[in-house]
């Protein structure tokens, strides 16, 4: 912990060759063609693999985040897909027994490095879960604020800011009269709008969305979808989903996982269209034509 | 309601609510005679507990009538006889009400805090082999018999905490509980309250324990999420959520540090005087007195201290209701 920015600068530059040649392969074939709103790679996972105990459930992940697109991971039930991207933002070790290797690259700063404050890595890479989970015990306007509190962040202005992430998560209409009533009042798709709201409080990089809409209604999923795009064009938007139409609609990019009863793996990534329209794998084809999964 | 068009004002004729049955199978009436059965039979006790108390005692009661609970005095007459003389007699226990109350709120104020931050520990710090020895000894610790933890007060504990309030008098006089006239450390209400907290540790801790380690995870990883701190996290979710579960044990705790005979005995100094100042070694006890009295009582005086048992069962029952009241008032809010 003497200088831990230095650290990273020397790491970053020895690490492209470091890693294995499928790395590289894989990796630049997401980097060929960067969407327009693309402002540069945003977060990187370098070879990831993760362990429950001595099970290994994602063999070699590595792929690369465009600052300013939506990414979307589909893939069958249990091919690990939500395991990956809680490995982006270290949420992966609250689950006894879990283990990793591989590197994930916040703007070229290995995000579990030895001293790393993980506190720090969560506030830059946010994550809205697959249940909505406000905290009943605090009002909307105290859920928004929550992220200011836990991480002991100052603000000038709250209300500025509680009305600015209520606005970007498509909330603020709805409940702009009633901040003072408790997060549990709203209902699903409110509640999970308000996670967004409160997750985009603490100003993170990346957003990472764990089929956030599988618990909700069409009409909420439909509002949740216009949030997304809102808030692509200014962060790394990482979502999973069981959703096909819904990786359509959304993403860019699309990564599409399969674990064939082991590890599960990146089988195919590429912009969204290509994906849908062209796979090269005829695994991703028979999936994403509904011929399995 | 209806498929056809709605004519009128529907509401007005709505029809009677239906009685919703269903006929239970052999099996399950058989299954529920006997829960119920074992459902009502702590209940049976508890009741014949009452009577019986309240039988024995009414006598006593009715020739002292509210003077039982406002005085002070307990003088046993006897006639010429031998024969104890009711009405010359004085039976009042305010003193040891108030000694009782006393102890067992200062076991609660000191317990308290040591439980939650050793509940904590346990479900968020320590590692997995130390939490289970510590659950281990924990656990043993509250089925130690009082007697013990008694006879170590008075031995090992009690010079100690003399010293204790020899520096609360020192520092904190100012406060009118920790005044004190003569400076008798001894036996003190004092001593019996941090004896009454470390017996009554161990239930509030385990049931604390038990509410933090049930704190939903999706509101855990929330804050996490959020990149808080485990503290921070503690503070917004585990506390909010645990609250409620924290009083209920510290309630079973008071219940428990109130009814404590044989512990108090060994270490407090029962005096027949109502007496406020924590550290002067004068205090009293209910349940106490009752043990120090038991053996050596005749008929009459043996009905005052089954009035006596009455009344702190009685003060122990309200004890607890309002404290129900209070964590029924509170909880809800952040479950």
């Amino acid at each position: 912990m003497i200088n831990p920015s230095e650290d990273g600068n020397d790491e970053m530059e020895t690490k492209p060759i470091t890693s294995s040649l499928s790395d590289v392969a894989k990796a630049t074939q997401a980097r060929k063609q960067p969407g327009s709103g693309a402002l540069g790679v945003g977060l990187e996972a370098r070879g990831i693999h993760a362990w429950f105990g001595d099970k290994l459930v994602l063999r070699d992940i590595s792929l690369d985040f465009w600052s300013g697109t939506v990414t979307a991971l589909i893939g069958p039930s249990g091919c690990g897909k939500s395991t990956f991207i809680r490995t982006l933002n270290r949420m992966h070790e609250f689950i006894p027994g879990a283990a990793m290797a591989g590197e994930v690259l916040l703007n070229g700063q290995d995000i579990y490095e030895q001293g790393t404050d993980v506190t720090k890595i969560r506030l830059k890479v946010g994550m809205v879960f697959q249940k909505p989970n406000p905290f009943p015990s605090m009002t909307i306007a105290d859920n928004v604020l929550a992220g200011l509190k836990l991480a002991q962040l100052k603000t000038e202005n709250k209300d500025d800011l509680l009305e600015e992430c209520l606005e970007r998560a498509g909330l603020w209409n709805e409940v702009k009269d009633r901040l003072n009533a408790y997060g549990g009042s709203l209902s699903g798709g409110q509640q999970q709008r308000l996670c967004i709201a409160r997750s985009l409080a603490v100003r993170p990089e990346v957003l990472l969305m764990d089929e956030p809409c599988s618990a909700l209604d069409p009409g909420s999923t439909l509002k949740i979808e216009e949030t997304i795009q809102h808030l692509s064009s200014s962060m790394t938007i990482i979502i999973v989903t069981h959703n096909m139409q819904q990786a359509a609609r959304v993403s860019d990019y699309t990564g599409f996982f399969l674990s064939d009863g082991g590890p599960g793996e990146l089988v195919e990534v590429g912009p969204t269209s290509e994906i849908f329209s062209r796979p090269k794998d005829i695994r991703t084809e028979n999936y994403v034509t509904g011929r399995f999964g | 309601m209806s498929t056809t068009a709605p004519k009128a004002k529907p509401p007005v004729s709505t029809p009677d609510k239906r009685e919703i049955t269903t006929k239970p199978r052999f099996s399950d009436k058989v299954f529920r005679g006997v829960a119920t059965a074992g459902g009502l039979s702590s209940l049976v006790i508890l009741g014949l507990i009452l009577i019986f108390l309240g039988y024995q005692g009414f006598q006593v009661l009715r020739s002292e009538g509210i003077g039982f609970i406002t005085g002070s005095n307990w003088q046993v007459m006897q006639d010429n006889a031998g024969n104890t003389d009711l009405a010359a007699s004085t039976f009042g226990i305010a003193a040891m009400l108030v000694g009782t109350l006393l102890c067992a709120a200062m076991a609660v104020v000191i317990a308290v805090p040591i439980s939650v931050l050793c509940a904590l520990y346990l479900t968020f710090y320590a590692p997995q082999f130390l939490k289970k020895i510590m659950v281990a000894v924990i656990d043993l610790m509250a089925a130690f018999p009082s007697i013990l933890f008694g006879m170590w007060g008075f031995f090992i504990l009690m010079p100690h905490v003399e010293y204790w309030g020899r520096l609360i008098h020192k520092y904190f006089s100012w406060i009118p509980i920790f005044k004190m006239e003569i400076p008798v450390f001894t036996r003190s209400p004092f001593v019996a309250g941090v004896v009454l907290a470390i017996m009554i540790i161990p239930i509030i801790t385990s049931v604390s324990r038990e509410i933090f380690s049930q704190t939903p995870l999706d509101r855990v990883q929330a804050a996490y999420a959020l990149g808080a701190t485990r503290w921070s996290m503690i503070r917004a979710v585990v506390i909010p959520y645990g609250k409620s579960g924290v009083v209920g044990g510290a309630m079973l705790g008071l219940g428990r540090a109130m009814g404590e005979t044989v512990a108090v005995y060994t270490v407090l100094n029962l005096v027949y005087q109502i007496n406020w100042h924590v550290l002067i070694g004068a205090g009293g006890n209910v349940a106490s007195m009752i043990l120090l009295k038991f053996g050596e009582a005749g008929p009459t005086e043996t009905r005052a201290l089954m009035a006596a048992g009455l009344v702190l069962f009685l003060l122990t029952l309200l004890v607890n209701s309002i404290a129900n009241t209070i964590v029924s008032r509170t909880g809800g809010k952040g479950r």
